[in-house]
Formats: structure tokens, C-alpha cells, sequence
């Protein structure tokens, strides 16, 4: 798309984006040479320094670092699943007393920060009500009722971004409301949707980081602690590098399995009725940007 | 050459990762003294000394990132400290010896609930013995007071104590009480307290010039300084009281009596001197076992 | 309500904070969007490369990874010290502007094809294409999803409370050292974002409804 911009380059243009692509290569190399040497120069690559990779014991501690990080995900996944789910089909009910309250409850735990979410599950209901909330908890559920509101925002997004035909057809057919919803649309939604979904997953992946901010174990709180054993050398910085290429790697495969439903998914239905307009593959954009 | 190593260390690491690692630690392992494990202990009455019988273990809640104190050692797994030879001291005179103790890490916010729903037999882990905790649970001694003082970077002129810390940037844990103190204290400007989640954090921030001290009991400040005695040391007279005591469910009264009988007994014999000679010691300030509160 | 009108200058000092980092992070970001789009679909290979790779990294990493780099190991490189609040900014902006770039280059998609082909027949240069034909068009498209990812921005601030800065997400930690009830403390710091947050997500749907209907 990006050519819309600009023809074919002619000589002239040629040379300059090759004065455009060398200054843009001397920058960058320049700059991520200059970290490369700060890194050097403070010692982040000394042996010492990383010689903490070595040991059973901590390469169990990572592990285990890593499942916590993935029971976390895969709870507050499943539980965000369920309750957008929930809310959504309260949202799209006929029934002001029902859609009113599902409506309210999804605005306002998407517009609370999730860290203010999981603070009151963690904090505040422990302390205030003196009922225990464990780390995992407090986290599961404020991963769940964050993503769980932005995921009820999609599956609405997602039934009313197909035509009225469809829904009216159904009904014409004599179906009742829950027939036209569960045999009709929601399919269809769920299918033009499901990118979506699985990239809003990659932020729940993302949060679960936020549990160092409580001490929940996981891989971030395992990488501060490592990086605070002197003995090692406090390798705080090869640690952080070693769990950012972790995190990153896990976030960048499910990004990549949503952009390869989203392939399939237009592929499989060209000149589609239900297809996604352009202005809804923006709207959809937006959903999903509009998290942390 | 320091590439080489570097590209052998990652490549064994990964190998490592597949098969199985390196065993044991990089530092000289220190430990305390060995306590000889008593025999045929009965505490009268004492429901967690029956539990801990029938289980055949001892569960002991401490910490695990105060270095000094109570610390893990990420690559041995082997949990070391001041608290931590307490800790193995009451274990041993109630019969249960090194190979019989279960630590578990309880962070601070959780200690009175881990005690009351009997999560661990007893808790060693800059507890401050204080009347709120009382409602909850029962402390067995103090073993140990320490005070508030200030942790600073070993070329450090400027600050010497609390009233010198005006325009210092000064780090300590959220929430915590030391902070608190800071703050009503006016002992510096509001813009210049820094908190974390905790200590290690602050100590980072301290040793990378981002802060110019760190504030809490000097117990847990000389824990750090010993650890790196060249970087670090702990200046100032102390300028609170904080009693340390063993953390015992709130209705064990036996328990506790037996618990205080025993650490009576270590400071009357050296034993306490010991342990805090090969612990604590280590950064340079004495100290003396402190007199018992029984109640 | 106690809880409130006893803290009452605590809750005004750290939205304060909030704010700052908000309205700070939020031209930087839209800056550093900019600029990253404008390389993501200029002509030449090696921008639009390392705009996709930096898209692609940052946002697949966590916000709290980001500031955990700031806080904990950009000190140790020692190049020149930042205060912990510019610091905080910097993570903040490093990350948004990742989201800002991704929406600025799909509002430039969204502009016809023949819009630009006509320009470039008039003999626009690319620069006078994207400013003056492109731009003006995709901003209408831009500016309502813009606006998610500030108010995302804006609920990110209080990351920065795990990490030494003071603003609205360490309030709990100030009540609880003096002796007030989280929950309800906390449940007011909600509701102050609540009052910060709904004006912008109305602003964002007007804006939405209004312009949408323009193409």
C-alpha cells in the first residue's frame, strides 16, 4: 500500500533515497553501536556477568519463572474469554435492565487503569475486606476484567459489523433471537473477529509482567531478583536481555498466528458480503490499540 | 578473547538448558556454627510442637532477598543469613536438624496470616515485635533490636547521620514504616524520597548513583554493607527501635516459653555471639544478645 | 468519603504527577509516531525496515519491561543520568509511539489511491504529497484512533508507580502508611480516572461518528 505514496523512482530520486538509506544506516548502526559500546564498556558482557546462565538451579528458577507467567496468561486468557462472552451477549440483549448494567460494567473497567484493577484486587480487598487475595489472584482477575471488557467491545464490534441482511433473513426465516444470534451471527463474527481476539490475547501476555509491580513471581520479578545476586556479579542487564528476548519471542508468535488468521480470513472470503469493510479492519485496528 | 568466552558461555548455556547445568555456588559458602540436634524434646501443650512432630518437619517462614539475614542463593537453592541460623538454632534444640526444615518464603504483607492459619510452625525474618502484630500473633524474644540507620556508598562524605540528610535523594520500600518516618521526620524534601518495591531495588539504585541513600533497620542495612563491604557501609547513630522476634501462633503459649528458654540459653553461652559473629558481623559493627520480653 | 477529603491534597499532588507524564509522554509520543510512520512509508528500503522492526519488537514487548530497562539498567550504562521522571517518559514514549506509527501509517492507507496519483500527475514532490494531499485527508481517520491510544497512555502513566515516580497509582501506598482503608482509597482513584478518562473516550467517539461519515 505504502506505494501510493510515491512512482517508481527516477535517477534523481534514486540516488537520494540511496543518500536517505545510507544516512539512515550510518544512524542506526551508529546508535546501536554506541549501545553495543556503553554495554561493553560497563562490563555487561564480561563473562562474569553471564556466567549465571550456567547453573541448574537458575535455569530452573527461569523455568519456573516462565510457567508462572504462562498460568497466568492462560487463567486470566480463559476467564477474559468467558467474561467478555458474558458482557457481550448483555450488551446485544433487547432488555434495557440487562444491557444498561453489562454496558456500565464494561465502560468502567475499560477506562480504570489495569494496574489500578489489580492494586484493588490485591491491596484493597485484602486489606479493606479481610478476605486474602493471593498475587496470582489479584492478577488473574484484573487481567480478566480489563481484557475481558475490551474482548465484550470486540464480540459486539464483531456482530454489529455485519450486514443487517443477515439478521434480518434469520428472522424472516422464523428464528427466535437466540437462534439468529447463536446460528447466524455470532459464527460470522467470531471468524471476522478472531484476529482480533487472538491479538488481544498478545496484551494479556504483555500484563502479566505487571505482576512484578505485586511480587508475583514471574518472569520479570525472577529477572530483578537474579540481577540483585551479588555473587553473580548483579547481572541485572544480561538477565533483563535474556527475559526480554523471552517475552518478546512468545508475544511476536501469537502476533504472528493473528496475522496469519487475518491472511485466511480474507483470503477464504473474497467479495463476501460479511467481509470487513475497510472503515471496520480500522475499527477493529483501533480496539485493539486501545490497550496497553 | 572476552568475546570467545562469551560466545562459549552462551553456547555451553544453551546445551545447558537442554541437559543439565552447573551445581553449587560461585561464592565461598559460608555458614554458621552446627548445632547439635536435640533429643527427646517435649514441649507441654504446644499444639504447632505436636504438628511438627507428627509431620516429622519443621516448617520455618523467613525471607529470601535479605542478604545477611535471610537470603536464597539463586544457583545453590541454599537459604543463608542471621535469621536464617536463628531459625536452625530453635530448629535444633526442638529436635529437628538441618535436614528436617522446610523454608518458605512469606513476604511481609502475608507474615501474620502464614502464622495464624499455621502455613509455617514459626517465622524468623526482621519481624519488629510491635502491639498491632500482638492481636494477631505471639513473638518469642526479641533475638536481635535494630534500629533505623542509613545505608550509604562507602565514598560518601556528606551524609553521617538523619540530620544531615537535606537535598540527599533517599530510597526506601513503599509503605514501609522507616519511609514514613522520613517523610514525618522532614528529615529531607518530599521530591527527593524515592520508593520501591523493595529493599535490593533501593540498594541498586543507591550503588548506580541514582539515589545518595538507603533507609531501614540497620540489621537488614548491614546485611548489604557485609555483602559488599568495598561499595557500601552504614553510617549514623540508629534512630528508632525495632525489636526482632520469632513469630509463634497467637495461642502458643508453650511454644513460646520453650522458644525463649532457647534463646536464653544461646546468649548465655556464646552461641548467639557466634552466629552473629559469622553472619551479620561481618560488616564490621558488634553487637550483643538483647535482653528477653517474656509475656 | 473521609478517605478523600483527609487526603485531599495527596490525591491533587499525584494527578498532578499523572498528568505531567500524560501530557509529556503524549507529544513525545505523538513525535516519535510520526517520525516512525514517515519512515514506514517513505521510499526508502532501509527506514521503512528498521520502522517495521522497531514496531514489530516494541510492540511485542511488555510497557513493564520497558520501564524495568529505564528504572534498573539504563543507570548502569552510566551514558548520562535522568531523573526517575524522565525516565518514566522516555518508557513511556518508546512504547506509545510504536502505537502512534501504526495508526497514522493505516490513516494513510486509507486515502484513495487516486488522490495521490493525481497529486503526483500535477508533479508533487513526496514530501509535498504527504503534506499537503495525504495528511490533511488521513487525519481525519487518524485522529479518533489517536486518541484510544493517548487514553491507553494515560492508564499506562501508573506503571510508573512500580517505579519510584509519584503519581495517581502510588496513592494506595501513601494510605496505607497512614492508616486509611485501601479499598475505599482506591476505589476513588478509579473514580479520578473515571473523570479523566470518559471526557476523552466521548471526545474520541464524537469525533468518530462525525468524521467517519465524511468518506
Amino acid at each position: 500500500m505504502t506505494t501510493v505514496l510515491y512512482d517508481a523512482p527516477g535517477p534523481r530520486a534514486r540516488r537520494r533515497n540511496l543518500l536517505l538509506g545510507a544516512v539512515g544506516v550510518v544512524v542506526a548502526l551508529g546508535a546501536a553501536a554506541f549501545v553495543v559500546y556503553r554495554f561493553a564498556v560497563t562490563g555487561q558482557f564480561d563473562p562474569d556477568v553471564w556466567q549465571w546462565i550456567l547453573y541448574k538451579n537458575i535455569q530452573l528458577l527461569l523455568l519456573d519463572a516462565l510457567l508462572n507467567t504462562l498460568r497466568a496468561f492462560a487463567v486470566a486468557a480463559v476467564l477474559a474469554l468467558v467474561f467478555g462472552a458474558v458482557f457481550a451477549a448483555g450488551r446485544l440483549s433487547d432488555h434495557r435492565w440487562l444491557s444498561g448494567p453489562a454496558t456500565a460494567v464494561v465502560e468502567f473497567f475499560r477506562a480504570v487503569p489495569l494496574l489500578i484493577l489489580i492494586f484493588i484486587m490485591y491491596f484493597g480487598v485484602s486489606r479493606g475486606l479481610g478476605i486474602n487475595v493471593s498475587a496470582f489472584t489479584a492478577l488473574v482477575l484484573g487481567l480478566m476484567l480489563y481484557n475481558g471488557s475490551v474482548l465484550a467491545e470486540i464480540f459486539r464490534a464483531g456482530v454489529a459489523s455485519l450486514p443487517r441482511g443477515q439478521s434480518e433473513a434469520a428472522y424472516a426465516l422464523g428464528m427466535r433471537k437466540t437462534q439468529v444470534m447463536t446460528n447466524v451471527l455470532l459464527p460470522q463474527a467470531l471468524r471476522a473477529m478472531l484476529p482480533t481476539i487472538v491479538s488481544q490475547l498478545v496484551v494479556v501476555l504483555k500484563d502479566t509482567a505487571l505482576g512484578f509491580i505485586i511480587l508475583y513471581p514471574e518472569l520479570l520479578y525472577q529477572a530483578r531478583f537474579l540481577g540483585s545476586q551479588v555473587q553473580l556479579g548483579s547481572p541485572i542487564l544480561p538477565v533483563a536481555m535474556v527475559v526480554a528476548v523471552i517475552y518478546i519471542t512468545m508475544c511476536l508468535l501469537l502476533s504472528q498466528f493473528a496475522h496469519y488468521l487475518e491472511r485466511r480470513t480474507r483470503r477464504t472470503r473474497p467479495g463476501d458480503p460479511a467481509a470487513p469493510a475497510d472503515g471496520t479492519a480500522v475499527e477493529m485496528e483501533q480496539v485493539r490499540v486501545g490497550t496497553p | 578473547m572476552k568475546l570467545r568466552h562469551l560466545a562459549a558461555g552462551l553456547l555451553v548455556g544453551a546445551l545447558a538448558l537442554s541437559a543439565c547445568g552447573k551445581e553449587g555456588s560461585p561464592g565461598a559458602e559460608s555458614s554458621g556454627p552446627t548445632q547439635s540436634v536435640a533429643a527427646d524434646v517435649t514441649v507441654e501443650g504446644s499444639p504447632t510442637f505436636q504438628a511438627m512432630t507428627q509431620r516429622g518437619r519443621v516448617v520455618i517462614g523467613v525471607k529470601e532477598d535479605q542478604p545477611g539475614l535471610g537470603f536464597k542463593d539463586a544457583t545453590t537453592g541454599q537459604y543463608s543469613g542471621f535469621d536464617i541460623e536463628i531459625a536452625r538454632l530453635v530448629a535444633a534444640n526442638l529436635g529437628f536438624g538441618p535436614d528436617k526444615i522446610d523454608y518458605k518464603a512469606v513476604p511481609s504483607a502475608s507474615r501474620e496470616d502464614a502464622i495464624s492459619r499455621g502455613e509455617v510452625d514459626y517465622y524468623v525474618g526482621t519481624y519488629t515485635i510491635n502491639d498491632n502484630r500482638k492481636q494477631l500473633i505471639s513473638f518469642a524474644g526479641p533475638y536481635f533490636v535494630a534500629g533505623q540507620s542509613l545505608l550509604v556508598r562507602s565514598d560518601e562524605t556528606e551524609i553521617t547521620g538523619k540530620d544531615t540528610l537535606k537535598g540527599k535523594k533517599v530510597c526506601s520500600v513503599t509503605g514501609s514504616t522507616p519511609i514514613q518516618r522520613v517523610k514525618d521526620q522532614q528529615l529531607t524534601e518530599p521530591e527527593n524520597i524515592v520508593e520501591f518495591q523493595n529493599y535490593s531495588q533501593c540498594v541498586d539504585q543507591l550503588l548506580s548513583r541514582q539515589v545518595d541513600a538507603v533507609t531501614t533497620d540497620d540489621a537488614i542495612l548491614k546485611g548489604y554493607a557485609a555483602q559488599q563491604p568495598d561499595k557500601l557501609k552504614v553510617v549514623g547513630a540508629t534512630f528508632s527501635t525495632e525489636p526482632y522476634g520469632i513469630g509463634l501462633n497467637h495461642d502458643d503459649a508453650a511454644l513460646r516459653g520453650k522458644i525463649n528458654d532457647i534463646l536464653a540459653a544461646a546468649a548465655a553461652d556464646g552461641t548467639w555471639k557466634q552466629i552473629y559473629d559469622s553472619t551479620l558481623g561481618k560488616s564490621g559493627s558488634p553487637a550483643d544478645p538483647p535482653e528477653l520480653q517474656r509475656y | 468519603m473521609n478517605v478523600l477529603l483527609d487526603n485531599l491534597g495527596l490525591y491533587m499532588s499525584a494527578f498532578v504527577g499523572t498528568v505531567e507524564l500524560f501530557l509529556v509522554a503524549a507529544v513525545g509520543s505523538i513525535i516519535g509516531g510520526l517520525l516512525l510512520a514517515a519512515m514506514r512509508v517513505s521510499p526508502v528500503p532501509v527506514l521503512r525496515a528498521f520502522g517495521t522492526v522497531y514496531i514489530n519488537v516494541v510492540r511485542n514487548t511488555p510497557l513493564t519491561l520497558v520501564f524495568f530497562f529505564f528504572a534498573f539498567a539504563y543507570p548502569r550504562l552510566e551514558i548520562f543520568d535522568l531523573s526517575f521522571f524522565a525516565r518514566a517518559c522516555t518508557a513511556l514514549i518508546v512504547y506509545t509511539s510504536a502505537f502512534v506509527c501504526e495508526v497514522v501509517r493505516s490513516g494513510v492507507n486509507t486515502v484513495p489511491v487516486g488522490q495521490a496519483e493525481a497529486s503526483r500527475a500535477l508533479g508533487f514532490t513526496f514530501g509535498q504529497t504527504l503534506g499537503s494531499i495525504i495528511l490533511p485527508q488521513a487525519l481525519r481517520s487518524v485522529v479518533p484512533p489517536l486518541t484510544s491510544v493517548e487514553i491507553a497512555l494515560l492508564k499506562n502513566t501508573t506503571i510508573a508507580a512500580g517505579f519510584a515516580v509519584f503519581e495517581a497509582g502510588g496513592i494506595y501506598q501513601n494510605l496505607s502508611e497512614r492508616g486509611y482503608n485501601v479499598l475505599v482509597g482506591l476505589l476513588w482513584v478509579a473514580l479520578g480516572f473515571l473523570i479523566l478518562v470518559v471526557p476523552l473516550t466521548l471526545l474520541q467517539r464524537n469525533l468518530e461518528r462525525r468524521w467517519s461519515v465524511a468518506r
